[in-house]
Parts: C-alpha cells; structure tokens; sequence
C-alpha cells in the first residue's frame, strides 16, 4: 500500500454515488414480507416461553 | 421486550437490504437472503456480544448466507437481469439519474469482493477494521479492494459515456491519483 491519497473530487463522486445507491434501499419502507416476519417471530418467541414456563 | 437485544435488528434491515442488493444484484433474491439471516440472527442472538457493533454482526450474517447459498442461484438468474437492466438504460433522462444509471451498470461490473468491500466502507459506515473482520480478511487486503474497486469504477464510468471536457480531464486525473496511490 503507497501513502494515503487524499480524496480527490472523483473519490468524493464515487463516495456519493455509493452512498445514494445505498441509502435509495436503506430508506425504503420496509415490504411487509419482513414486517409479517417479524411478528411471527415474536409470536414464536410469546409461544416458547409460555411452554417453557409450562415445563418448569 | 424493550431490553431484548432483538428487536434492535429491525433498525438495520434496510442497510441489510442495502448490501444484499449490492451482493446478488437482484432485490428478489436480496430480500430472500435478508430473510434467511434475519431469522438466523434472530435464533442466534445469544452469539452477539452486547457492546458490540451489531450491523457488523448482522452483516456477515449475511454475507455467510450469501456465500453459503445464494451466489449460485444469483449465478441462474444473471441473464435475466441483464437483460431488464440493459433495457433500463435506454432511456436516459436529466437530473443526475442518468449518471447515477451509469453508475449502477460500472458498479454491477466489478468482482463481487470490490463490491463488497466499497459498500460497506464507502456507505454503510464501516471502518477498515470492521470491513476487514465482516469479509473475514486483512485489513490491508480491504484497503486494496477498495482502491482498486475505484480505480476500476472510474475506468468503466469514463468509457462509459461521453462526459463534458472537465469531467474526462477529472475521471483522467482520478485514474493517475489513484493508481500511484495503490503502487
């Protein structure tokens, strides 16, 4: 590895670009396959407790 | 409920989604693959280490899902893709989305380890360490993945299209600035 460059105007270009093709998706909602997900897995989670509650 | 490390994932699985798109390429088979982790990371929270940095954590999760499965399947249905990404393209309009498309198809270019290491240092806020430690590798092996993830989007977005004078002179000077950089 040479010394650090510093960021020349098409570092910061790219730096952008990445960014906003990530944040594009990061900042969408959610599709609700996962929000469904979710509470099914807290509805698991309700379930194993009861039944381990049980059992003790 | 509040306390439980778990419902802290929900907060990152849109940068999840993210990353798995710049893996896969294909927002379907992200999202299947965010699904596979998300329950793997639900099941397993007991292997997170409270303190820690979770979406590193959850990222090589991921990651491992990805390698583990769905590369060959992305392998399957790549043709498909290209072609609906390649019928996108024609039709450029203004605003700085045409630059962003290009974009997209010189980043969709690189090796998928170029990919990777840009993503996650140069938007999802990693440090080189935390980058080097989610792919499993050398610090010093993630610094020249990203350099030369650079160089090589820079190359592919310069031929990409015909740019105003000052742009071609600034891609052209960002080559040379990086390239002697990376020696």
């Amino acid at each position: 590895m040479g010394p650090k460059h510093k960021p020349s105007r098409i570092d910061q270009e790219i730096e952008r670009n990445l960014r906003r093709a990530f944040d594009d998706v990061a900042e969408q909602e959610l599709p609700s396959r996962f929000t469904d997900l979710l509470q099914q897995l807290r509805a698991q989670e309700t379930q194993v407790r009861a039944s381990e509650e049980t059992d003790e | 409920m509040s306390d439980d490390p778990r419902e802290e994932i929900v907060a990152h699985l849109g940068p999840m989604r993210a990353f798995a798109i710049s893996l896969t390429r294909n927002s379907a088979l992200a999202d299947d693959m965010v699904q596979d982790a998300l329950v793997k990371a639900w099941s397993n929270i007991d292997s997170f280490q409270p303190g820690t940095n979770m979406r590193a954590w959850l990222f090589t999760i991921l990651r491992n899902t990805y390698y583990s499965h769905h590369r060959k399947r992305r392998r399957e249905v790549e043709d498909t893709e290209g072609e609906l990404s390649a019928g996108l393209a024609q039709k450029p309009d203004h605003d700085g989305r045409l630059q962003m498309r290009d974009f997209h198809t010189a980043f969709d270019q690189l090796p998928e380890e170029q990919r990777e290491a840009l993503v996650l240092v140069g938007a999802g806020g990693f440090s080189y360490d935390e980058a080097a430690e989610t792919c499993g590798v050398a610090v010093g092996t993630i610094k020249s993945r990203v350099n030369r993830g650079r160089v090589r989007l820079v190359e592919l977005m310069g031929i990409a299209d015909d740019e105003p004078m000052e742009v071609t002179e600034a891609v052209t000077q960002g080559i040379v600035t990086l390239n002697q950089s990376a020696v």
